[in-house]
């Protein structure tokens, strides 16, 4: 099915917003359109925004659940700022998502939502359709809703499950509107509803009615289309942060050849990891659901000791939760990686919202002195990289790992080219070997300062160890005091020589530009479009995003001081720039911070470069 | 009853396989050094290699009990120990995992992992050791201390109502329940052999005395005078008899328990309450568990002893059906699986 009653307009890049109420399938709606989307050859980002409850009082404001997916032809690098069309199921939805649309957008509402009943739902006066409102938008009211109906009458449906399907018609009409041909979605429907015929029948007429309707009404007279973007000749696929995250410790795995274990309890926006993880037993994967996040740490560390990649995952109020058994893992010199998929705080604080404000948690939230490697992942699919990277710093030096994303990265997906396996860097664990006469619980490798792993089951190599001050070499408990300050010594120094095992810090732009841009972990989609966008402008302005935070690159000084003014941006009320102050007091840092639960704007990021360059 | 088959023909170890070289810093005359011994001539019996015990332990007294066995072991931090315990018999099902507590330990900090261990019956061996009192911060109340004593934290008494860890274990669903007293070696040894050999959480609450902070604790049951009409010592298949003279036992009237004297009223032996470990219906098992002095002699012995499908096993079941049905074999296959796309 292609259109023939209108004319093609191309483009670039488009965004696109579905919003409804939290039970309206937006998510559905969503991800089937980004399946077209990559079936289209189009590079893209997309980002879910739902609110905490489940289902939060129907027609409401706070109940909205939205979907935006960005895509085009060139490299995307966000699921976009400001969406050109947007989907609107009711009057609620309209209402929550009248700022994250461009001017002259293209908004497509359900005309039978929109009565006088759901308008005061949604806190309006007046209805938005017939004051005027709407004037400088490309409006599409169409009812949606009585459309659905008849287009299933002929089947034997009750009026729930008709209504259910409504959000197909929706997409119908989007997929109408962007060219794109329906038999992949439908075959999502045969494949899904395999074992309910009826329903099946009933996704594909509505989907189809919608379509045809689209195509009969002729909006505008035009049609849209994206070309292909120029992707690297391979296979790919789509993929969230977090199921990158759970795939990037699977890989280290089977790599490093020690079965993965996860102590875990649900928290959002971590949860699916655990989830990702119980699904892949026949990889050998040991998923456990504690009972609390501690004993979803403390489980992995027990799993650890007996030779297993332990990690543990959870967000910022687990993080906190679990502060004791970091360092008991630091104590033991075990490998642990703890993923915190960071959201809004403090306490419970905004759930659903992204931060990345639990930055110095993970450098300082400990008692004594208890260094730790940090990494922080910069877009979905690098989640991959990083839990890998993560697992095998934490294997090879023999120290606990804070693995950092977050909510935007966690349930926002990306383009994923697939990697080979045999193709990622080997991880080699210190093991140590059966009745080694010279083994030492706290003997230490000279280079990496790493201790050995000696795992139960292997013989002569019985040791014992835990949170009480160890004695440098045997491992005995020791209270001595010399003996403690070397000890916190080598904890220290072990992690500072991983700086020899990570890469150095990769500027983009211009060595001597006049604005040193930096920034770290999730918000690398946006400052890297803002850096190369300005970059095309003329301006002098270079990107430093910061992915190793403990500890830092080895060259981040000489960056630093190629620079005449660097500013650093940040979700958080200034985190990172504290911990360069402390670093590097040398240097002059601009901030940019931003602590809405929201992701940067283009748009604020280029006004706050372009006065820093003018002043 | 099935139980784990051991085989010592194939092993054989002695007492100093599992001794360490670190000295043991217990007070003199704590009942910790009894444990030890009982446990040092437990291990060699088991069938078990020397490099398959891991001994693990949370904070407290009790708790430094694996730097004193030449074993893999880890001490961890307060409370945790279940939750480690849990994660080394995960990683490692073929290991002998034995955790040692304390009342505060378990019963307070770490009740939480406590009940959840229990509840889901992974295999390991959980050593409670009861003193009724904080003896590492030097004499607080615990979780099991008795109404009305007084310590550093109740100058006046406690006034809470202590936890009894029979019935906590119970009420978790647990499957072993076993008590013993730290002036027993031998009845430690037996109880340590059936808790080695029954499948899943196998929770041995030993009367320990802590002969600083709240020494004769456990008197009634332990002196010379009144043992004998404080301890009854349970056996399957037996009659709950107990005193000097053997004449007193325990029946079950109505919904409670009762004691009475054979010869008196009637009664012979043959009226007396016969224990029987392997009931699924933990209700009998319950009311032994409860029963403490002055009203009624605690039950030492094997309690509870009901064979069940453990965590671990369950666990592993689960990896090997789904390693024999998933066309997922390696991690390539995951990543090149579901909706994928090529660019040429």
């Amino acid at each position: 099915m292609t259109s023939k009653n209108s004319k093609v307009v191309e483009l670039e890049q488009v965004v696109i917003r579905f919003a409804g109420d939290s039970g309206d399938g937006m998510q559905l709606t969503g991800s089937l359109f980004s399946d077209s989307t990559a079936f289209a050859g189009n590079d893209f980002a997309t980002f879910p925004d739902y609110p905490s409850e489940i289902r939060a009082p129907q027609g409401t404001v706070s109940g909205v659940s939205g979907f935006q997916i960005h895509f085009g032809q060139k490299t995307v690098h966000t699921p976009g700022d400001l969406a050109d069309v947007l989907v609107a199921m009711n009057p609620a939805s309209l209402k929550a998502n009248m700022r994250w649309i461009k001017e002259g957008a293209i908004i497509i509402l359900d005309a039978d939502a929109f009565i006088e009943k759901g308008v005061i739902k949604a806190g309006y006066l007046e209805d938005p359709t017939l004051d005027g409102s709407l004037s400088g938008f490309k409006l599409i009211k169409s009812p949606i809703s009585t459309l659905t109906k008849e287009a299933v009458k002929h089947l034997d449906l009750d009026m729930k499950s008709t209504l259910k399907s409504k959000n197909m018609f929706a997409l119908g009409i989007i997929m109408y509107l962007f060219n794109r041909e329906l038999d992949m979605t439908n075959l999502y429907f045969e494949r899904k509803f395999k074992a309910n015929p009826l329903v099946v029948e009933a996704n594909k007429a509505v989907l189809a009615a919608g379509f045809n309707y689209a195509d009969t009404m002729e909006f505008f007279g035009t049609t849209y289309k994206v070309e292909p973007a120029f992707l690297k000749k391979g296979k790919y696929r789509n993929i969230t942060g977090n199921i990158a995250t759970a795939w990037g410790f699977m890989a280290a795995s089977e790599r490093s050849g020690r079965p993965l274990f996860l102590g875990s309890y649900p928290i959002t926006p971590a949860t699916e990891i655990l989830q990702e993880l119980t699904n892949h037993k026949s990889l050998s994967v040991k998923a456990f659901q504690a009972e609390d996040e501690i004993a979803g740490i403390v489980s992995s560390i027990g799993a650890s000791y007996t030779g297993a990649l332990a990690i543990t995952t959870t967000s910022g109020p687990g993080l906190s939760l679990k502060s004791e058994a970091i360092g008991l893992a630091v104590m033991t010199e075990l490998p642990l990686v703890i993923v915190d998929v960071q959201r809004g705080g403090p306490s419970t604080g905004l759930p659903t919202k992204s931060e990345q404000s639990d930055l110095l948690q993970a450098l300082f939230g400990r008692n004594g002195e208890a260094p730790v490697i940090i990494i922080a992942a910069k877009s979905s699919s690098d989640c991959f990289y990083s839990a890998y990277e993560a697992s095998k710093l934490s294997l090879e030096h023999m120290t606990p790992v804070i693995l950092l994303t977050d909510g935007m990265l966690a349930n926002g997906s990306e383009v994923f080219k697939i990697p080979k396996v045999a193709d990622l860097s080997p991880i080699t664990p210190p093991l140590a070997e059966a009745n080694d006469p010279l083994y030492k619980p706290y003997r230490r490798d000279p280079e990496k300062l790493n201790r050995q792993w000696a795992i139960p089951g292997t013989h002569g190599l019985r040791h014992r160890i835990g949170g009480l001050e160890k004695e440098d070499v045997s491992g005995n408990v020791s209270h001595d005091p010399l003996n403690h300050q070397k000890m916190t010594f080598l904890r220290e120094e072990k992690v500072q020589r991983v700086a020899n095992y990570i890469p150095e810090q990769e500027v983009f732009g211009n060595p001597n530009a006049d604005l040193l841009v930096v920034s770290w972990g999730g918000t690398f989609g946006v400052m890297i479009t803002v850096v190369e966008k300005m970059q095309q402008q003329g301006q002098s302005i270079a990107l430093a995003h910061f992915k190793h935070i403990m500890p830092l690159p080895k060259n981040t000084e000489d960056v630093f001081d190629r620079y005449k003014k660097i500013v650093v941006c940040e979700i958080n009320n200034g985190q990172f720039v504290k911990y360069l102050r402390m670093s590097y007091p040398q240097f002059k840092y601009y901030q940019h911070n931003k602590i809405q639960g929201l992701p940067f704007m283009i748009a604020e990021l280029e006004a706050k470069f372009n006065e820093l360059l003018n002043q | 009853m099935e139980n784990q088959i051991i085989d010592t023909e194939r092993i054989q170890l002695t007492k100093e396989d599992f001794s360490s070289d670190q000295m043991v810093k217990w007070c003199p005359g704590c009942g910790d050094h009894a444990i030890l011994h009982a446990i040092e001539n437990v291990f060699p019996n088991l069938g078990v290699a020397k490099e398959d015990f891991v001994v693990v332990s949370g904070i407290g007294c009790s708790s430094r009990f694996p730097y004193y066995m030449n074993t893999y072991g880890i001490h961890s931090i307060h409370g945790r120990a279940a939750a480690i315990a849990t994660g080394v018999k995960l990683a490692n099902p073929n290991l002998s995992v034995w955790m040692i507590s304390g009342d505060g330990d378990s019963m307070a900090i770490g009740g939480n992992h406590f009940i959840h261990v229990i509840r889901r019956n992974l295999d390991i061996n959980l050593l409670l050791f009861n003193n009724k009192i904080y003896g590492l911060t030097k004499g607080q109340f615990s979780p099991t201390t008795p109404k009305g004593t007084k310590t550093k934290t109740s100058p006046q008494g406690t006034f809470e109502r202590p936890f009894n860890p029979g019935e906590l274990v119970i009420g978790a669903q647990g499957n072993f329940f076993a008590r013993t007293i730290d002036t027993n070696p031998k009845a430690m040894t037996v109880v340590f052999m059936e808790a080695a050999k029954h499948k899943g959480t196998s929770v041995v609450e030993i009367l320990q005395n802590c002969v600083i902070f709240s020494n004769k604790a456990h008197e009634l049951i332990t002196s010379r005078e009144t043992r004998d009409e404080y301890q009854l010592f349970v056996e399957h298949g037996k009659p709950m008899i107990f005193g000097a003279k053997k004449d007193k036992g325990i029946v079950l009237k109505g919904t409670k328990l009762e004691i009475v004297t054979i010869g008196e009223n009637g009664i012979t032996e043959s009226d007396i309450l016969v224990h029987d470990q392997y009931e699924k219906d933990s209700g009998v098992h319950a009311m032994i568990s409860s029963m403490m002095p002055p009203e009624f002699p605690v039950a030492l012995g094997v309690i509870r002893s009901v064979k069940a499908e453990t965590f671990d096993q369950a666990m592993m079941n689960s990896i090997e059906f789904a390693k024999e049905h998933s066309p997922i074999k390696t991690m390539d296959d995951l990543l090149n699986s579901g909706s994928t796309w090529t660019i040429d």
